[in-house]
């Protein structure tokens, strides 16, 4: 330890720096899934990203939707992008959106000429994409150039006790060498958003963070649903967790003792000059979330779980780890990395935390994660409200 | 670092619950403090699994249940130092409507 270690990643043509080289396959709706995959499949190694919305969605949510699918295609991790959907307007808007970053995109749709030649057309480009990709070759990094993300699922008592600690060493020592990170899942601060308030780096970030907390609570609250079962978990309800302030605690130990910087609302990116820790307004659901702070730039998320969640990214690394022996004996396919010793003070929360940015290391340089392994490609939308 | 891994922890010095580190029988455990590290024994009532908490003093029905150094619920019951706490005698104050 101690030595700085080599990373190396791809350096896309917007300066960001990727650690993925992927060439994706992206539909705008769900109309065009079929087609998407179908040129995965004629092409592969490239990538289809098939989902469930885009279609007679309207306002915020459908703003929302452009986010994720234009973020998604700018991501670092993102080689080259063809985007396919049912008519031409919103597909090239997706596609403009894209090709502001400088990275290759064609938009192909659907009406007038149906799925069959579309497939060929897309394919014939996706294949050039996928070439001229594999062509680039990695450089030096630094993890001042890369975003990371944090969020944490089917937590239980282990989780505030091991594996969220542990990531909150990550997350101090990615910001110290001037990276930038992002924690969301507004509603699972709840108890414990005071401490958060507290570390906003000024009134204006504290003010905002705040108003977008209230108005998620505010959400959620109008409902007067009985939410136990649904925050906290069944899962987490199993692994010992009683009450959402106490699961909320859980959630914060993850997030460093670095300063909050920013307040992002969902998929947004970043001021790249302002470095450091930012909160991204999300939903606590792992794909939704994971997918969010995808689109707003992350490219390698860190996921401390108790019960042993299984989500994947199809661009970004998702690293598990758990201080939960049964889950780490019992998942092992899953967990990139076991801190369970720690809670049997086998060794401290600084080797703890040299462990995390070894397997960091080595994911950012390349070495696939467990979820990227097992397929898991989970890309959800979050939605705000009904299509019309 | 030599020490006998902990059957419980707390994480704070003070908080009234701790957790179990194994699943546990009942009787006279030992275990400690993350933050300050204070090495304690404690007397557990029920059997409870890896993770599940017990109350490391008696605390009244609507007295609050700290973790943390912090308030993180309200017991719904009486509890007795000892005795397993969950869902059904330990509920959120913050949604009011979220309780078992």
């Amino acid at each position: 330890m101690g030595s700085k270690p080599r990373l190396m990643g791809y350096r896309r043509e917007n300066g960001s720096m990727g650690i993925r080289n992927h060439v994706i396959i992206l539909p705008l709706d769900d109309l065009s899934n079929a087609a998407a995959e179908a040129v995965a499949k004629v092409i592969p190694g490239t990538l289809a990203l098939p989902h469930a919305f885009g279609r007679l969605q309207f306002g915020a949510d459908l703003e929302l939707t452009f986010d994720t699918l234009i973020g998604t295609g700018v991501n670092a991790n993102v080689a080259a992008v063809v985007v396919i959907g049912i008519e031409p307007k919103w597909t090239q808007r997706v596609a403009d959106g894209i090709a502001k970053t400088g990275k290759p995109v064609a938009a192909f749709s659907i009406e007038g000429k149906g799925d069959l030649q579309v497939i060929q057309e897309a394919s014939r480009v996706a294949a050039m994409f996928l070439q001229d990709a594999s062509g680039l070759v990695r450089e030096e990094a630094e993890m001042g150039d890369m975003i990371m993300s944090i969020k944490c699922g089917e937590s239980d008592t282990t989780s505030g006790l091991g594996s969220c600690p542990t990531t909150s060493q990550a997350v101090d020592r990615w910001v110290a060498a001037g990276g930038t990170v992002f924690f969301g899942e507004t509603s699972e601060l709840t108890g414990g958003e005071h401490l958060i308030a507290d570390r906003c780096i000024d009134e204006a970030c504290r003010n905002l963070f705040q108003l977008t907390y209230d108005n998620y609570i505010k959400v959620i609250e109008s409902t007067g649903a009985n939410l136990l079962g649904s925050q906290p978990t069944q899962g987490n309800i199993a692994g010992g967790l009683t009450t959402i302030e106490e699961k909320a605690l859980g959630n914060i130990a993850k997030t460093g003792s670095v300063p909050v910087v920013g307040v992002l609302k969902p998929a947004e990116a970043p001021d790249p000059k302002k470095k450091g820790l930012y909160f991204m307004d999300s939903s606590s659901a792992a794909a939704e979330c994971v997918t969010l702070m995808a689109a707003g730039g992350a490219v390698i998320h860190l996921f401390p779980t108790g019960q042993g969640n299984v989500i994947g990214n199809p661009i970004i690394p998702v690293l598990k780890l758990t201080a939960n022996i049964k889950t780490a004996n019992s998942m092992t396919e899953h967990i990139d990395l076991d801190v369970s010793g720690l809670l049997r003070y086998e060794y401290d929360l600084t080797k703890a935390g040299d462990m995390m940015m070894d397997v960091i290391n080595q994911t950012v340089n390349g070495r696939l994660c467990k979820a990227e392994v097992m397929g898991h490609r989970e890309f959800t939308f979050t939605k705000l409200y009904i299509s019309a | 670092m030599a020490i006998t891994p902990p059957q419980y922890l707390l994480h704070h010095d003070g908080d009234n619950v701790a957790v179990a580190m194994m699943d546990m029988q009942p009787g006279t455990l030992h275990g400690r403090s993350v933050k300050e590290g204070t090495e304690s024994t404690a007397v557990l009532n029920h059997a409870i699994p890896l993770g599940h908490k017990f109350a490391l003093t008696d605390i009244a029905n609507g007295e609050a249940i700290i973790k943390y150094g912090i308030k993180v619920g309200l017991a719904s019951a009486a509890i007795k130092k000892g005795d397993y706490i969950h869902t059904h005698n330990m509920r959120s104050y913050r949604w009011e409507a979220s309780r078992a």
